[in-house]
Protein backbone atom coordinates (compact mmCIF):
# COMPACT_ATOMS: atom_id res chain seq x y z
CA UNK A 1 0.00 0.00 0.00
CA UNK A 2 1.46 3.54 -0.61
CA UNK A 3 1.57 6.53 1.20
CA UNK A 4 -1.39 8.00 -0.60
CA UNK A 5 -3.67 5.24 0.69
CA UNK A 6 -2.48 5.22 3.82
CA UNK A 7 -3.13 8.67 4.14
CA UNK A 8 -6.66 8.53 3.27
CA UNK A 9 -6.93 5.16 5.22
CA UNK A 10 -6.21 7.67 8.28
CA UNK A 11 -8.81 10.27 7.50
CA UNK A 12 -11.05 6.89 7.23
CA UNK A 13 -10.40 6.11 10.34
CA UNK A 14 -10.41 9.83 11.62
CA UNK A 15 -14.54 10.08 10.57
CA UNK A 16 -14.79 6.73 12.17
CA UNK A 17 -13.47 8.08 15.41
CA UNK A 18 -15.75 11.14 15.16
CA UNK A 19 -18.73 9.02 14.35
CA UNK A 20 -18.49 6.63 17.41
CA UNK A 21 -17.81 9.98 19.62
CA UNK A 22 -21.83 11.46 18.16
CA UNK A 23 -22.98 8.29 18.87
CA UNK A 24 -21.51 7.19 22.23
CA UNK A 25 -22.82 10.41 23.38
CA UNK A 26 -26.34 9.65 22.29
CA UNK A 27 -26.13 6.57 24.26
CA UNK A 28 -25.55 8.45 27.13
CA UNK A 29 -29.34 9.73 27.28
CA UNK A 30 -29.92 6.68 29.50
CA UNK A 31 -28.74 5.19 32.48
CA UNK A 32 -29.02 1.60 30.84
CA UNK A 33 -26.87 2.53 27.69
CA UNK A 34 -24.61 5.05 29.06
CA UNK A 35 -21.52 2.43 29.82
CA UNK A 36 -22.05 0.97 26.73
CA UNK A 37 -22.27 4.86 25.19
CA UNK A 38 -18.69 5.73 27.08
CA UNK A 39 -16.98 2.53 25.49
CA UNK A 40 -18.14 3.32 21.53
CA UNK A 41 -16.74 6.92 22.49
CA UNK A 42 -13.57 5.24 23.76
CA UNK A 43 -13.94 2.75 20.51
CA UNK A 44 -13.39 5.78 18.42
CA UNK A 45 -10.65 7.58 20.67
CA UNK A 46 -8.87 4.33 20.08
CA UNK A 47 -9.69 4.21 16.48
CA UNK A 48 -8.41 7.66 16.16
CA UNK A 49 -5.15 7.29 18.09
CA UNK A 50 -3.96 4.01 16.37
CA UNK A 51 -4.64 5.93 12.84
CA UNK A 52 -2.59 9.01 13.62
CA UNK A 53 0.24 6.36 15.19
CA UNK A 54 0.07 4.36 11.86
CA UNK A 55 0.73 8.09 10.02
CA UNK A 56 3.49 8.79 11.78
CA UNK A 57 5.44 5.66 11.65
CA UNK A 58 4.99 5.03 7.49
CA UNK A 59 6.22 8.74 7.95
CA UNK A 60 9.81 7.35 9.49
CA UNK A 61 10.63 8.37 12.85
CA UNK A 62 14.03 8.79 14.55
CA UNK A 63 14.43 7.40 18.15
CA UNK A 64 14.36 11.15 19.66
CA UNK A 65 10.75 11.29 18.54
CA UNK A 66 9.83 7.47 19.73
CA UNK A 67 11.22 7.92 23.01
CA UNK A 68 8.97 11.50 23.35
CA UNK A 69 5.77 9.43 22.00
CA UNK A 70 6.31 6.42 23.82
CA UNK A 71 7.67 8.22 27.17
CA UNK A 72 4.95 11.26 27.31
CA UNK A 73 2.30 8.99 26.97
CA UNK A 74 3.65 6.13 29.51
CA UNK A 75 4.10 8.97 31.72
CA UNK A 76 1.06 10.82 31.26
CA UNK A 77 -1.51 7.70 30.72
CA UNK A 78 -0.23 5.62 34.06
CA UNK A 79 -0.69 9.15 36.11
CA UNK A 80 -4.01 9.74 35.02
CA UNK A 81 -4.59 5.78 35.08
CA UNK A 82 -3.89 5.73 38.69
CA UNK A 83 -5.43 8.94 39.57
CA UNK A 84 -9.09 7.41 37.79
CA UNK A 85 -8.42 4.27 39.63
CA UNK A 86 -7.57 5.72 43.28
CA UNK A 87 -9.59 9.02 43.00
CA UNK A 88 -12.73 8.79 45.30
CA UNK A 89 -16.68 9.26 44.03
CA UNK A 90 -17.09 12.23 46.48
CA UNK A 91 -13.76 13.87 44.23
CA UNK A 92 -14.98 13.42 41.36
CA UNK A 93 -15.21 16.95 40.22
CA UNK A 94 -11.97 17.86 41.01
CA UNK A 95 -10.45 15.19 38.88
CA UNK A 96 -12.73 16.61 35.98
CA UNK A 97 -11.41 19.59 36.79
CA UNK A 98 -7.91 18.47 36.95
CA UNK A 99 -8.50 17.07 33.14
CA UNK A 100 -9.54 20.26 32.02
CA UNK A 101 -6.73 21.96 32.94
CA UNK A 102 -4.01 19.34 31.19
CA UNK A 103 -6.32 18.94 27.92
CA UNK A 104 -6.42 22.84 27.28
CA UNK A 105 -2.71 22.90 28.52
CA UNK A 106 -1.88 20.52 25.63
CA UNK A 107 -4.42 22.17 23.26
CA UNK A 108 -2.14 25.61 24.34
CA UNK A 109 1.09 23.80 23.20
CA UNK A 110 0.04 22.65 20.08
CA UNK A 111 -0.19 26.12 18.90
CA UNK A 112 2.48 27.44 20.53
CA UNK A 113 4.69 24.98 18.52
CA UNK A 114 3.13 25.80 15.53
CA UNK A 115 3.74 28.96 15.98
CA UNK A 116 7.75 28.57 16.82
CA UNK A 117 7.50 26.14 13.80
CA UNK A 118 6.50 28.80 11.08
CA UNK A 119 8.94 31.87 12.82
CA UNK A 120 11.94 29.47 12.40
CA UNK A 121 11.15 30.32 8.40
CA UNK A 122 10.67 33.59 8.79
CA UNK A 123 12.58 36.72 6.40
CA UNK A 124 13.94 39.21 7.58
CA UNK A 125 12.05 41.76 6.01
CA UNK A 126 9.71 41.24 8.89
CA UNK A 127 6.24 39.04 9.04
CA UNK A 128 5.81 35.89 9.18
CA UNK A 129 5.24 33.63 6.21
CA UNK A 130 2.40 31.08 6.45
CA UNK A 131 0.78 33.66 9.14
CA UNK A 132 -2.14 34.26 7.42
CA UNK A 133 -5.39 36.21 9.33
CA UNK A 134 -7.55 33.02 9.84
CA UNK A 135 -4.31 30.99 11.49
CA UNK A 136 -3.27 33.49 13.68
CA UNK A 137 -6.98 33.96 14.68
CA UNK A 138 -6.91 29.91 15.48
CA UNK A 139 -3.24 30.01 16.86
CA UNK A 140 -3.82 32.86 19.44
CA UNK A 141 -7.35 31.76 20.44
CA UNK A 142 -6.04 28.24 20.89
CA UNK A 143 -3.45 29.39 23.35
CA UNK A 144 -5.46 31.92 25.07
CA UNK A 145 -8.20 29.48 25.80
CA UNK A 146 -5.83 26.62 26.50
CA UNK A 147 -4.25 28.94 29.07
CA UNK A 148 -6.75 30.24 30.28
CA UNK A 149 -8.47 26.73 31.52
CA UNK A 150 -5.19 25.60 32.36
CA UNK A 151 -4.48 28.06 35.14
CA UNK A 152 -8.52 28.54 36.21
CA UNK A 153 -8.91 24.65 36.48
CA UNK A 154 -5.88 23.83 38.61
CA UNK A 155 -7.48 27.01 40.82
CA UNK A 156 -11.14 25.14 40.65
CA UNK A 157 -9.43 21.95 41.49
CA UNK A 158 -7.13 23.60 44.42
CA UNK A 159 -10.48 24.98 46.02
CA UNK A 160 -12.69 22.11 45.89
CA UNK A 161 -9.70 19.79 47.29
CA UNK A 162 -9.42 22.69 50.39
CA UNK A 163 -5.42 23.55 49.11
CA UNK A 164 -7.14 26.71 48.70
CA UNK A 165 -10.03 28.24 51.02
CA UNK A 166 -13.41 27.94 49.51
CA UNK A 167 -14.86 31.05 49.73
CA UNK A 168 -14.75 34.01 47.49
CA UNK A 169 -11.06 35.30 47.93
CA UNK A 170 -11.49 38.83 47.45
CA UNK A 171 -8.48 41.05 46.64
CA UNK A 172 -8.74 45.18 46.64
CA UNK A 173 -8.99 46.04 43.23
CA UNK A 174 -8.55 42.26 42.15
CA UNK A 175 -12.07 42.88 39.49
CA UNK A 176 -10.71 46.12 37.71
CA UNK A 177 -6.96 44.00 37.58
CA UNK A 178 -8.97 41.16 35.92
CA UNK A 179 -10.49 43.31 33.62
CA UNK A 180 -7.62 45.02 32.98
CA UNK A 181 -6.09 41.70 31.94
CA UNK A 182 -8.93 40.75 29.66
CA UNK A 183 -8.71 43.83 28.20
CA UNK A 184 -5.20 43.92 27.67
CA UNK A 185 -5.35 40.34 26.73
CA UNK A 186 -7.71 40.46 23.94
CA UNK A 187 -5.91 43.96 22.47
CA UNK A 188 -3.06 41.88 21.80
CA UNK A 189 -4.93 39.22 20.36
CA UNK A 190 -6.51 41.31 18.16
CA UNK A 191 -3.77 43.64 17.28
CA UNK A 192 -2.06 39.86 16.66
CA UNK A 193 -4.43 38.86 14.03
CA UNK A 194 -4.56 42.04 11.90
CA UNK A 195 -1.34 41.35 11.54
CA UNK A 196 -1.73 38.09 10.49
CA UNK A 197 -3.71 39.02 8.06
CA UNK A 198 -1.12 41.70 6.68
CA UNK A 199 -3.10 45.05 7.79
CA UNK A 200 0.04 46.06 9.87
CA UNK A 201 3.02 44.56 9.98
CA UNK A 202 5.53 43.43 12.27
CA UNK A 203 8.96 42.12 12.43
CA UNK A 204 8.64 38.24 13.24
CA UNK A 205 10.23 39.23 17.26
CA UNK A 206 7.46 41.68 17.90
CA UNK A 207 4.78 39.25 17.21
CA UNK A 208 6.65 36.43 19.36
CA UNK A 209 6.48 38.70 22.26
CA UNK A 210 2.71 40.31 21.87
CA UNK A 211 1.88 36.28 21.79
CA UNK A 212 3.65 35.95 24.84
CA UNK A 213 1.73 38.59 26.21
CA UNK A 214 -1.33 37.31 25.55
CA UNK A 215 -0.08 34.16 26.91
CA UNK A 216 0.68 35.47 30.08
CA UNK A 217 -2.66 37.72 30.34
CA UNK A 218 -4.39 34.29 30.08
CA UNK A 219 -2.48 32.57 32.29
CA UNK A 220 -3.00 34.72 35.37
CA UNK A 221 -6.33 35.64 34.05
CA UNK A 222 -7.03 32.46 34.81
CA UNK A 223 -6.23 32.82 38.37
CA UNK A 224 -8.26 36.36 38.97
CA UNK A 225 -11.53 34.78 37.62
CA UNK A 226 -12.00 31.61 39.71
CA UNK A 227 -10.16 32.89 42.61
CA UNK A 228 -13.08 35.26 43.72
CA UNK A 229 -15.94 32.88 42.74
CA UNK A 230 -17.49 31.24 46.00
CA UNK A 231 -17.11 26.72 46.41
CA UNK A 232 -20.85 26.73 45.64
CA UNK A 233 -20.25 28.01 42.23
CA UNK A 234 -17.33 26.07 41.50
CA UNK A 235 -19.92 23.23 39.18
CA UNK A 236 -21.32 25.84 37.07
CA UNK A 237 -17.34 26.91 36.39
CA UNK A 238 -15.77 23.66 36.19
CA UNK A 239 -18.53 22.98 33.26
CA UNK A 240 -17.75 25.99 31.56
CA UNK A 241 -14.23 25.20 32.05
CA UNK A 242 -14.95 22.28 30.05
CA UNK A 243 -16.49 23.62 27.31
CA UNK A 244 -13.18 25.99 27.20
CA UNK A 245 -11.39 23.05 26.80
CA UNK A 246 -13.42 21.82 24.05
CA UNK A 247 -13.08 24.71 21.99
CA UNK A 248 -9.45 25.21 22.60
CA UNK A 249 -8.94 21.85 21.20
CA UNK A 250 -11.23 22.54 18.43
CA UNK A 251 -9.40 25.42 17.94
CA UNK A 252 -5.96 23.33 17.72
CA UNK A 253 -8.28 21.59 15.25
CA UNK A 254 -7.85 24.22 12.54
CA UNK A 255 -3.87 25.16 13.61
CA UNK A 256 -3.04 21.48 12.92
CA UNK A 257 -5.84 20.94 9.80
CA UNK A 258 -6.68 17.79 11.77
CA UNK A 259 -10.75 17.12 11.50
CA UNK A 260 -11.14 14.62 14.61
CA UNK A 261 -9.76 17.60 17.08
CA UNK A 262 -12.10 19.53 15.18
CA UNK A 263 -15.13 17.77 15.82
CA UNK A 264 -14.41 16.12 19.00
CA UNK A 265 -13.74 19.71 20.36
CA UNK A 266 -16.99 21.24 19.22
CA UNK A 267 -18.93 18.46 20.47
CA UNK A 268 -17.25 19.32 23.91
CA UNK A 269 -17.81 22.93 23.83
CA UNK A 270 -21.28 22.58 22.84
CA UNK A 271 -22.17 19.89 25.40
CA UNK A 272 -20.41 21.94 28.24
CA UNK A 273 -21.85 25.40 27.50
CA UNK A 274 -25.66 23.61 27.48
CA UNK A 275 -24.66 21.68 31.40
CA UNK A 276 -23.34 24.84 32.33
CA UNK A 277 -26.55 26.69 31.28
CA UNK A 278 -28.48 24.27 32.85
CA UNK A 279 -26.47 24.00 36.19
CA UNK A 280 -26.75 27.92 36.32
CA UNK A 281 -30.49 27.77 35.54
CA UNK A 282 -30.70 25.19 38.66
CA UNK A 283 -29.29 28.14 40.36
CA UNK A 284 -31.23 31.06 39.37
CA UNK A 285 -27.88 32.29 38.70
CA UNK A 286 -27.05 33.76 35.50
CA UNK A 287 -23.27 32.89 34.46
CA UNK A 288 -22.58 36.03 34.11
CA UNK A 289 -23.61 37.02 37.73
CA UNK A 290 -21.46 33.73 38.85
CA UNK A 291 -18.58 34.85 37.32
CA UNK A 292 -18.44 38.39 38.16
CA UNK A 293 -18.62 37.79 42.27
CA UNK A 294 -19.78 34.51 44.69
CA UNK A 295 -22.07 34.22 47.11
CA UNK A 296 -21.05 36.25 49.81
CA UNK A 297 -18.80 38.42 47.47
CA UNK A 298 -21.51 41.43 46.84
CA UNK A 299 -20.71 42.99 50.30
CA UNK A 300 -23.67 44.15 52.27
CA UNK A 301 -26.34 41.67 51.34
CA UNK A 302 -25.44 39.06 53.90
CA UNK A 303 -28.64 37.75 55.05
CA UNK A 304 -30.57 39.06 58.06
CA UNK A 305 -31.63 36.25 59.89
CA UNK A 306 -28.72 34.94 62.55
CA UNK A 307 -28.67 32.08 64.04
CA UNK A 308 -29.87 33.92 67.06
CA UNK A 309 -33.68 34.43 64.86
CA UNK A 310 -35.64 31.50 66.78
CA UNK A 311 -34.73 28.81 68.93
CA UNK A 312 -33.17 25.71 67.97
CA UNK A 313 -34.80 22.11 68.90
CA UNK A 314 -32.74 19.42 69.53
CA UNK A 315 -34.04 16.07 68.95
CA UNK A 316 -32.03 12.20 70.23
CA UNK A 317 -31.49 9.68 68.31
CA UNK A 318 -34.18 7.08 70.05
CA UNK A 319 -36.77 9.97 69.41
CA UNK A 320 -36.01 10.41 65.98
CA UNK A 321 -35.80 6.69 65.16
CA UNK A 322 -39.99 5.99 66.43
CA UNK A 323 -40.96 9.28 65.09
CA UNK A 324 -39.11 7.44 61.84
CA UNK A 325 -40.27 4.03 62.17
CA UNK A 326 -44.15 5.59 62.45
CA UNK A 327 -44.23 7.36 59.60
CA UNK A 328 -46.02 6.25 56.51
CA UNK A 329 -44.02 8.46 53.93
CA UNK A 330 -40.41 9.82 54.60
CA UNK A 331 -38.39 11.93 52.12
CA UNK A 332 -34.26 11.60 52.53
CA UNK A 333 -32.91 14.71 51.48
CA UNK A 334 -28.98 13.82 51.03
CA UNK A 335 -26.46 16.58 50.69
CA UNK A 336 -22.75 16.95 50.17
CA UNK A 337 -21.84 16.81 53.79
CA UNK A 338 -23.23 13.04 53.34
CA UNK A 339 -20.97 12.31 50.79
CA UNK A 340 -18.41 13.50 52.73
CA UNK A 341 -19.34 11.36 56.12
CA UNK A 342 -19.38 8.58 53.62
CA UNK A 343 -22.43 7.91 54.83
CA UNK A 344 -24.08 6.91 51.92
CA UNK A 345 -24.45 3.42 52.86
CA UNK A 346 -25.46 4.44 56.38
CA UNK A 347 -28.46 5.81 54.66
CA UNK A 348 -28.96 3.07 51.93
CA UNK A 349 -29.27 0.56 55.16
CA UNK A 350 -31.66 2.63 57.20
CA UNK A 351 -33.86 2.96 54.09
CA UNK A 352 -33.96 -0.39 53.59
CA UNK A 353 -35.02 -0.62 57.52
CA UNK A 354 -38.11 1.40 57.01
CA UNK A 355 -38.50 -0.13 53.76
CA UNK A 356 -38.86 -3.63 55.45
CA UNK A 357 -41.50 -1.85 57.82
CA UNK A 358 -43.95 -1.05 55.28
CA UNK A 359 -42.75 2.80 54.99
CA UNK A 360 -42.29 4.89 51.45
CA UNK A 361 -38.98 5.67 51.28
CA UNK A 362 -37.69 8.30 48.46
CA UNK A 363 -34.78 10.45 48.12
CA UNK A 364 -34.58 14.13 47.12
CA UNK A 365 -31.79 15.33 44.78
CA UNK A 366 -31.51 19.04 44.80
CA UNK A 367 -30.17 19.12 40.89
CA UNK A 368 -26.93 21.04 42.17
CA UNK A 369 -26.63 18.36 45.40
CA UNK A 370 -23.32 17.21 45.97
CA UNK A 371 -20.64 19.50 43.83
CA UNK A 372 -22.03 18.51 40.38
CA UNK A 373 -25.09 18.07 38.61
CA UNK A 374 -25.69 14.67 38.84
CA UNK A 375 -23.41 14.00 41.71
CA UNK A 376 -25.43 13.01 44.06
CA UNK A 377 -26.83 10.37 41.83
CA UNK A 378 -23.29 8.73 41.55
CA UNK A 379 -22.82 8.83 44.90
CA UNK A 380 -26.04 6.87 46.03
CA UNK A 381 -25.90 4.48 42.90
CA UNK A 382 -22.45 3.97 44.43
CA UNK A 383 -24.45 2.84 47.39
CA UNK A 384 -26.34 0.33 45.21
CA UNK A 385 -30.07 2.60 45.67
CA UNK A 386 -32.29 1.71 43.19
CA UNK A 387 -32.12 4.79 41.02
CA UNK A 388 -36.04 4.74 40.50
CA UNK A 389 -36.06 5.84 44.54
CA UNK A 390 -34.44 9.29 43.21
CA UNK A 391 -36.65 11.94 42.89
CA UNK A 392 -35.99 14.97 41.19
CA UNK A 393 -37.08 18.56 42.57
CA UNK A 394 -39.89 19.12 39.96
CA UNK A 395 -41.27 15.54 41.19
CA UNK A 396 -40.55 15.47 44.65
CA UNK A 397 -41.31 19.05 45.57
CA UNK A 398 -45.40 18.43 45.60
CA UNK A 399 -44.99 15.40 47.49
CA UNK A 400 -43.38 17.07 50.34
CA UNK A 401 -46.78 18.32 51.93
CA UNK A 402 -47.91 14.97 51.93
CA UNK A 403 -44.28 13.34 53.64
CA UNK A 404 -45.04 12.68 57.50
CA UNK A 405 -40.76 13.33 57.93
CA UNK A 406 -38.08 14.61 55.38
CA UNK A 407 -34.88 13.19 56.83
CA UNK A 408 -32.15 16.41 55.92
CA UNK A 409 -28.60 14.73 55.97
CA UNK A 410 -26.11 16.51 55.28
CA UNK A 411 -27.38 19.28 53.02
CA UNK A 412 -28.24 22.68 53.79
CA UNK A 413 -28.46 25.99 51.03
CA UNK A 414 -30.74 23.42 48.97
CA UNK A 415 -33.21 23.51 51.57
CA UNK A 416 -33.47 26.74 52.97
CA UNK A 417 -36.81 29.00 52.49
CA UNK A 418 -35.21 31.83 52.38
CA UNK A 419 -34.45 31.20 49.06
CA UNK A 420 -38.96 31.69 48.54
CA UNK A 421 -39.01 34.35 50.83
CA UNK A 422 -36.71 36.83 51.91
CA UNK A 423 -35.51 39.31 49.02
CA UNK A 424 -32.55 40.19 51.16
CA UNK A 425 -30.94 36.74 50.82
CA UNK A 426 -28.12 36.24 48.50
CA UNK A 427 -29.85 32.86 47.51
CA UNK A 428 -32.98 34.12 46.86
CA UNK A 429 -34.26 33.14 43.67
CA UNK A 430 -33.19 29.52 44.01
CA UNK A 431 -35.10 26.48 43.60
CA UNK A 432 -35.15 24.73 46.54
CA UNK A 433 -36.61 22.09 47.84
CA UNK A 434 -39.75 22.68 49.69
CA UNK A 435 -38.85 20.32 52.83
CA UNK A 436 -40.31 23.13 55.34
CA UNK A 437 -43.53 21.73 54.02
CA UNK A 438 -43.10 18.23 55.23
CA UNK A 439 -45.28 17.71 58.61
CA UNK A 440 -42.08 16.95 60.16
CA UNK A 441 -38.29 17.82 59.27
CA UNK A 442 -35.14 16.09 61.44
CA UNK A 443 -31.74 17.91 60.01
CA UNK A 444 -28.81 15.39 60.95
CA UNK A 445 -26.31 17.59 61.11
CA UNK A 446 -22.63 18.06 62.86
CA UNK A 447 -23.07 21.95 63.92
CA UNK A 448 -25.02 25.07 63.17
CA UNK A 449 -22.31 25.88 60.68
CA UNK A 450 -23.35 27.66 57.28
CA UNK A 451 -23.27 25.54 54.39
CA UNK A 452 -21.29 26.80 51.66
CA UNK A 453 -23.23 29.90 50.68
CA UNK A 454 -21.92 31.54 54.18
CA UNK A 455 -25.52 32.25 55.28
CA UNK A 456 -27.54 30.72 58.05
CA UNK A 457 -30.79 28.56 57.51
CA UNK A 458 -34.15 29.43 58.56
CA UNK A 459 -35.50 25.84 58.30
CA UNK A 460 -33.08 25.19 61.34
CA UNK A 461 -35.22 27.15 63.57
CA UNK A 462 -38.73 26.49 62.22
CA UNK A 463 -40.41 24.48 64.90
CA UNK A 464 -41.21 21.68 63.09
CA UNK A 465 -37.66 20.67 62.72
CA UNK A 466 -35.43 18.56 65.12
CA UNK A 467 -32.07 19.09 65.34
CA UNK A 468 -29.94 15.73 65.91
CA UNK A 469 -26.52 16.82 65.95
CA UNK A 470 -23.80 14.30 64.94
CA UNK A 471 -21.48 13.06 62.29
CA UNK A 472 -23.90 12.06 59.28
CA UNK A 473 -21.70 8.64 59.19
CA UNK A 474 -22.26 8.31 63.03
CA UNK A 475 -26.11 9.87 62.86
CA UNK A 476 -26.96 7.19 60.40
CA UNK A 477 -25.70 4.62 62.30
CA UNK A 478 -27.43 5.18 65.63
CA UNK A 479 -30.43 5.67 63.93
CA UNK A 480 -30.33 2.14 62.62
CA UNK A 481 -29.13 0.58 65.83
CA UNK A 482 -32.23 2.92 66.93
CA UNK A 483 -35.07 1.69 64.79
CA UNK A 484 -33.57 -1.87 64.86
CA UNK A 485 -34.18 -1.89 68.30
CA UNK A 486 -37.52 -0.62 68.17
CA UNK B 1 -4.39 28.53 5.47
CA UNK B 2 -5.93 28.62 2.24
CA UNK B 3 -9.79 29.18 1.49
CA UNK B 4 -11.07 25.80 0.63
CA UNK B 5 -9.38 24.20 3.49
CA UNK B 6 -10.60 26.96 6.06
CA UNK B 7 -14.09 26.23 4.72
CA UNK B 8 -14.14 22.55 4.90
CA UNK B 9 -12.82 23.52 8.47
CA UNK B 10 -15.72 25.70 9.18
CA UNK B 11 -18.22 23.48 7.60
CA UNK B 12 -17.04 20.62 10.22
CA UNK B 13 -17.07 23.12 12.84
CA UNK B 14 -20.49 24.62 12.76
CA UNK B 15 -22.34 21.09 12.17
CA UNK B 16 -20.14 19.67 14.93
CA UNK B 17 -21.65 22.32 16.95
CA UNK B 18 -25.21 21.83 15.88
CA UNK B 19 -24.52 18.29 16.52
CA UNK B 20 -23.47 18.26 19.85
CA UNK B 21 -26.18 20.84 21.11
CA UNK B 22 -29.18 18.27 19.60
CA UNK B 23 -27.44 15.13 21.22
CA UNK B 24 -26.55 16.18 24.43
CA UNK B 25 -29.78 18.40 25.41
CA UNK B 26 -31.99 15.28 25.73
CA UNK B 27 -29.24 14.00 28.28
CA UNK B 28 -31.61 13.55 31.95
CA UNK B 29 -29.67 15.63 34.75
CA UNK B 30 -29.11 11.99 37.07
CA UNK B 31 -26.22 11.62 33.77
CA UNK B 32 -24.90 15.08 34.29
CA UNK B 33 -21.72 14.17 35.94
CA UNK B 34 -21.24 10.81 33.88
CA UNK B 35 -21.51 12.73 30.71
CA UNK B 36 -19.44 15.60 31.95
CA UNK B 37 -16.58 13.24 32.53
CA UNK B 38 -17.84 11.85 29.41
CA UNK B 39 -17.46 14.69 27.24
CA UNK B 40 -14.30 15.40 29.19
CA UNK B 41 -12.46 12.35 28.30
CA UNK B 42 -13.59 13.29 24.47
CA UNK B 43 -11.32 16.86 24.69
CA UNK B 44 -8.48 14.23 24.64
CA UNK B 45 -8.86 13.57 21.33
CA UNK B 46 -6.19 16.01 21.91
CA UNK B 47 -3.70 13.63 21.90
CA UNK B 48 -3.92 12.93 17.84
CA UNK B 49 -2.61 16.86 18.20
CA UNK B 50 0.27 16.06 20.22
CA UNK B 51 1.45 12.57 18.32
CA UNK B 52 1.89 14.33 15.07
CA UNK B 53 3.99 17.47 17.50
CA UNK B 54 6.21 14.44 19.23
CA UNK B 55 6.78 12.95 15.35
CA UNK B 56 8.07 16.17 13.98
CA UNK B 57 9.74 17.25 17.26
CA UNK B 58 13.10 18.56 15.76
CA UNK B 59 15.32 20.57 18.34
CA UNK B 60 14.85 20.64 22.53
CA UNK B 61 12.46 23.37 22.32
CA UNK B 62 9.63 21.52 20.43
CA UNK B 63 10.55 18.33 22.69
CA UNK B 64 9.67 19.93 25.59
CA UNK B 65 6.81 20.87 24.58
CA UNK B 66 6.09 17.45 23.09
CA UNK B 67 6.43 15.90 25.55
CA UNK B 68 4.68 18.31 28.18
CA UNK B 69 1.56 17.39 25.71
CA UNK B 70 2.02 14.06 25.32
CA UNK B 71 1.61 13.68 28.69
CA UNK B 72 -1.33 16.18 29.62
CA UNK B 73 -3.47 14.25 26.28
CA UNK B 74 -2.63 10.97 27.56
CA UNK B 75 -3.43 11.90 31.11
CA UNK B 76 -6.48 13.11 29.52
CA UNK B 77 -7.35 9.92 27.70
CA UNK B 78 -6.74 7.31 29.82
CA UNK B 79 -8.25 8.80 33.05
CA UNK B 80 -11.11 10.03 31.63
CA UNK B 81 -12.58 7.47 29.93
CA UNK B 82 -11.29 5.41 32.92
CA UNK B 83 -13.20 7.20 35.77
CA UNK B 84 -16.34 7.78 33.49
CA UNK B 85 -16.14 3.55 33.11
CA UNK B 86 -16.20 3.38 36.99
CA UNK B 87 -18.62 5.76 37.31
CA UNK B 88 -20.93 4.12 35.02
CA UNK B 89 -20.49 0.75 36.32
CA UNK B 90 -22.91 1.79 39.38
CA UNK B 91 -25.16 3.02 37.69
CA UNK B 92 -25.35 -0.33 35.47
CA UNK B 93 -25.69 -2.70 38.53
CA UNK B 94 -29.55 -3.33 38.86
CA UNK B 95 -30.88 -2.34 42.30
CA UNK B 96 -31.49 -5.47 44.56
CA UNK B 97 -33.91 -3.57 46.93
CA UNK B 98 -36.42 -2.85 44.03
CA UNK B 99 -37.22 -6.79 44.18
CA UNK B 100 -39.09 -5.80 46.92
CA UNK B 101 -41.67 -3.50 44.96
CA UNK B 102 -42.82 -7.09 43.88
CA UNK B 103 -43.47 -7.88 47.43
Amino acid sequence: MNASNIGHLVQLSFIAGAALFVIGLHLMNSPATARTGNRISATGMVIAIVAELVFVIQGGLGLGNCVLLIGGLAVGGGLGLRMARTVAMTSMPQLVSLFNAVGGAAAALLALNDFIALDGHRVLAGGVPGLDGWRTLFIVADVVIGSVTFTGSLIASAKLMGRIKGQPILIPGGRIFTWLLLVAGLSVSIVMVLAGAGVVTYDSHVLTLLLLAALACALIFGVTMVLPIGGADMPVVISLLNAFTGTAVAMAGFVVGNVVLIVGGALVGASGAILTRLMASAMNRSIANILVGGFGAAEGTQATLTSAGGTVREVSVDDAAIQLAYASKVVIVPGYGLAVAQAQHGVRELADLLEARGIDVSYAIHPVAGRMPGHMNVLLAEANVPYPQLKEMDEINPEFERTDVALVVGANDVTNPAARTDRSSPIFGMPILDVDKARSVIVVKRSMGRGYAGIDNALYVNPKTGMLFADAKRGLQELVAAVKAL
Amino acid sequence: MTTDVLIEDLTVFVLAILLGFEVISRVPATLHTPLMSGTNSIHGIVLVGAIGLAATADDPLTGVLAFVAMAFAGANVVGGYWVTDRMLQMFKRRPTSTDKAVR
